[in-house]
């Protein structure tokens, strides 16, 4: 089966999604920068956003049998607006953290360590 | 106001002052002035206003009962012992206790008795806490007693306790009013046991002698064995009679509610003679009427029967024997109250308290209790017991007199001299004498005040005890000798033969008088109690001018305390003043009224016993004369004369011996050498009930002990070891178990060590675990 000559349907947007949250992961495991890090945040939590969106669409084949084919959508509001109260602690931490340590590299926090 | 309702009220108020003076002194005593002189101020006030208080109650009661125009006429005289007693005022203030029918109350029973008890005690004690004042002075700063050495010899020192003082003065005013005050026999007790406890703690005021606080808990404990008798002499009055009170309780209307011991004991209906209660009856008979209810079916009808057969049970003498242990019961508190043989023994041991306190215990209070209980429960003795009580009076008299002979210590002959005297009261109640005993209770409380307080003067001047050591302080001290002297001719019983005489010869003349007159219905018994109390006033007036000459009179035989010696401070001349002048008159008339103190006193008399005690049961033979028979003229003179005669012999005798030195006492007591070495060693009472009880009772004690320590102890130490031994085991088993915690501890620390390893502190590599893992964690799912 090739996906590439299949009709867009919810394998598809499954990839990108993927693809985005790996691509998040990334960026969080190897950026120094903090503001780096709450980039790859965001793409986690925006592939996972696609996700929800793709299972809850009915064009896309959601049974509205077992749903209000709203729930996905719902929740990727409500994760939209969780990702914008996470993003402003994130940043007040960040400008702390800047205070305390006159940059924003992650690797250089590391009063945690056991 | 009526009567009824002031006298009590007045005298609720009198007895309660000393009270509110002594709570106020325990609570601020030490901050009132300078080293608490102002506690002295507040107690002498209270006792004074209590005076005062007596003063209106009795003029109150006189206006309503004046007492009989006086006449020589004997026949005259038996109507007015006849004409009957002015009725008592009695109630009850507070209910403590009701056990069914049995009620504990806080009452009075007020009559001329309690009157005059009450003017006395009030009288007397006013005056000695003037006197206090002036003997207690030294209390007022820090003493230095030099009678008590520390480890390093130097004498104590320690700070001054007046208000300490006039604190128990004040109770024990207190105690002795509520005492004569009280309307029943429990309440009798309870202030008979706060006397107790106040002369207890006044003997042994200067608590760091050991001789005074051993004289303290003789004086407790001595006193402990006669209140058990009278405890059980309670629980027959309580058995018996089903009541404890003296009178009568009404309701408001003035309906008999309950009778009171008197009225059942003396019913009206038997014209007040002595009849064992139905109470008393049904105890004696309890076998025969639980048959006549096991038999009779109906309750009444069996209630009936038993109501019929109480006439006959009492004609055959049934309860009459627990009439004689009340009697005998509340007559044994007595004995150890008033120190009558064989419990004498505390009294001369209380003069290690001060002086002052030796003067209020021997006049007005504590000793004065005894007699006080034996007339007011008068009513309630059987002929056998009274018989007893004469006896007993007898012993006493004799014996204590004798023994004052020969001491030296000044405050001991007169400690014997008390004993003495009680001696007489208790045998003239003992014989019918009822007047007589209670007068010379009375008179003698004035003199012997005087006599101590005199005493506490010149001690007070020479700082000793010992007589031979004085000598010629006439010239010295001449207010305390000339009172002192008018004390002795007082106790003497001096006075004009049948017309006139100090206190004590009126009232040791009616005793005398009363003896005579059962001496003339017993002549077996009564020979010897006459005799005895004749002899008895000869001595009286030997020992007491021996006293008085051998202080006051003749050559210092000790320089140092003769330059020493001056006469007291006028606090301390005035009250000797007082008393000396009470015991010159208060023996009189009061002129052109019929008003003394034996006039007032028949008022009190018991109802049914002015015709004397007809004979009783167990000893048939002895009836006691009524007391007008010893007015008779028959009586009166012959008696007089002897009386007179026996005290100018004594007199005489000492005058010979001490005061011209005619005679050698010396001597006289080598001549005499076993009877002066007995006397001199008190008749070997001490050391007989020292053999006989307190070896016994310390023996018994260390036997107690010793098996407390040899074997309680043991078994406690034997527990403790074995409880040890346990524990050292478990101990050794816990240190095992402690291996393994230990151990599993360890584990614990070094895995946490390792784990630390993984806790860097870098954000990014915890992205990579977190990521790692979760892919590792989806790998193992998809292979299992």
């Amino acid at each position: 089966m090739n996906l590439l000559t299949q009709p867009v349907g919810p394998a598809h947007y499954l990839v990108v999604g993927a693809i985005l949250f790996v691509c998040g992961i990334v960026a969080m495991a190897t950026k120094r920068n903090a503001l780096g890090v709450l980039m790859g945040i965001e793409l986690v939590l925006n592939g996972a956003n696609l996700n929800f969106v793709a299972f809850g669409s009915l064009q896309l084949g959601a049974d509205a049998r077992h749903m209000l084919a709203l729930d996905g959508q719902l929740i990727a509001l409500f994760v939209i607006v969780l990702a914008a109260a996470e993003a402003a602690v994130a940043l007040a931490i960040a400008l702390g953290y800047y205070n305390l340590h006159a940059t924003i590299d992650v690797d250089r926090g590391d009063e945690l360590k056991g | 106001m009526e009567l009824a309702e002031s006298l009590p009220l007045l005298l609720a108020l009198a007895w309660l002052l000393p009270l509110v003076s002594f709570v106020l002194i325990v609570l601020f005593g030490p901050r009132m002035g300078k080293g608490g002189v102002a506690a002295g101020y507040l107690a002498t006030g209270a006792v004074l206003v209590s005076f005062v208080l007596s003063i209106v109650a009795l003029a109150g009661w006189l206006a309503e009962h004046p007492v009989a125009t006086p006449t020589t006429h004997a026949a005259d005289a038996a109507a007015l012992h006849v004409a009957g007693p002015a009725a008592a005022v009695s109630g009850d203030w507070y209910t403590l206790a009701a056990f069914g029918s049995l009620q504990i109350t806080i009452g009075y029973y007020i009559d001329a008795l309690t009157l005059a008890m009450f003017l006395m005690v009030t009288l007397v004690a006013a005056c000695i806490h003037v006197y206090s004042f002036g003997y207690m002075h030294e209390e007022l700063e820090d003493v230095t007693d030099p009678l008590v050495s520390l480890g390093d010899g130097r004498p104590l020192r320690r700070r001054g306790r007046f208000h300490r003082f006039y604190q128990y003065m004040s109770l024990f005013c207190f105690s002795m009013l509520g005492l004569v005050l009280a309307g029943n026999l429990v309440m009798v007790f309870v202030f008979w046991e706060l006397v107790g406890i106040c002369s207890y703690l006044l003997i042994g005021f200067y608590i760091e002698r050991k001789s005074a606080t051993d004289a303290g808990n003789k004086a407790f404990i001595v006193n402990r064995v006669g209140d058990f008798g009278m405890l059980i002499g309670l629980m027959a009055v309580g058995a018996g009679l089903g009541t404890f009170s003296f009178g009568d309780s009404t309701d408001v209307r003035g309906r008999v509610l309950q009778r009171g011991i008197f009225s059942q004991v003396r019913p009206a209906e038997n014209n007040h003679a002595l009849t064992v209660p139905d109470g008393m009856v049904r105890r004696a008979a309890g076998g025969q009427i639980e048959e006549i209810f096991r038999t009779t079916p109906d309750r009444r009808t069996a209630e009936a029967a038993v109501a019929a057969q109480l006439p006959e049970w009492r004609q055959q003498n049934y309860g009459y024997w627990l009439l004689i242990i009340a009697g005998l019961g509340i007559f044994c508190g007595c004995v150890g109250k008033s120190a009558q043989f064989p419990l004498h023994v505390w009294l001369p041991d209380a003069m290690e308290g001060p002086t002052p306190v030796s003067a209020l215990i021997h006049a007005a209070t504590m000793v004065a209790a005894g007699v006080y209980l034996i007339g007011r429960f008068y009513p309630v003795f059987t002929p056998e017991v009274l018989l007893v009580i004469a006896y007993v009076g007898c012993i006493t008299l004799f014996l204590a007199a004798t023994i004052a002979i020969t001491a030296t210590d000044i405050k001991r002959v007169l400690a014997y001299s008390t004993v003495s005297q009680l001696g007489y009261m208790t045998l003239a109640l003992g014989v019918g004498g009822w007047i007589a005993g209670l007068f010379h209770l009375l008179m003698h409380a004035f003199f012997k005040a005087l006599l101590f307080m005199c005493s506490g003067s010149v001690i007070h001047a020479c700082g000793t005890n010992e007589m031979p050591q004085m000598g010629g302080l006439l010239k010295k001290m001449p207010w305390t000798a000339y009172t002192m002297l008018t004390g002795c001719l007082a106790i003497s019983g001096a006075g004009i033969p049948l017309v006139i005489g100090l206190s004590g010869y009126h009232s040791k003349d009616s005793i005398l008088a009363q003896l005579f007159s059962f001496w003339n219905h017993h002549p077996v018994h009564g020979r010897l109690l006459f005799s005895a109390a004749a002899l008895g006033a000869a001595i009286t007036a030997f020992y007491m001018f021996r006293l008085w000459y051998l202080t006051f009179v003749g050559r210092p035989r000790d320089e140092h305390v003769y330059e020493h010696a001056h006469e007291s401070p006028r606090v301390m001349v005035l009250p000797l003043v007082v008393l000396a002048v009470l015991a010159v008159v208060s023996g009189w008339r009061v002129p052109l009224t019929g008003l003394s103190v034996p006039s007032l006193l028949e008022q009190a008399r018991p109802l049914g016993t002015a015709l004397g005690m007809p004979a009783g049961v167990v000893l048939s033979a002895v009836a006691m004369p009524a007391e007008h028979l010893s007015h008779a003229r028959e009586v009166h003179v012959p008696v007089s004369l002897l009386a007179f005669g026996a005290g100018l012999v004594g007199f005489l005798l000492a005058t010979a011996y001490y005061g011209l030195r005619i005679l050698d006492a010396e001597r006289a007591s080598r001549l005499l050498a076993p009877v002066y070495w007995l006397l001199r060693n008190k008749w070997w009472f001490d050391e007989i009930y020292h053999c006989v009880f307190v070896r016994p009772v310390l023996w018994i004690a260390g036997c107690v002990a010793n098996v407390d320590k040899k074997g309680i102890d043991w078994l406690a130490d034997g527990s403790a070891r074995l409880i040890r031994a346990l524990s050292k085991w478990e101990n050794w088993i816990d240190r095992r178990f402690d291996r393994l915690i230990d151990l599993a501890a360890d584990g614990t620390y070094d895995v946490g060590l390792g784990l630390r390893r993984l806790q860097t502190g870098s954000l990014r590599q915890y992205v990579m675990l977190i990521a790692v893992g979760t892919v590792a964690l989806f790998v193992l799912i998809s292979l299992y």
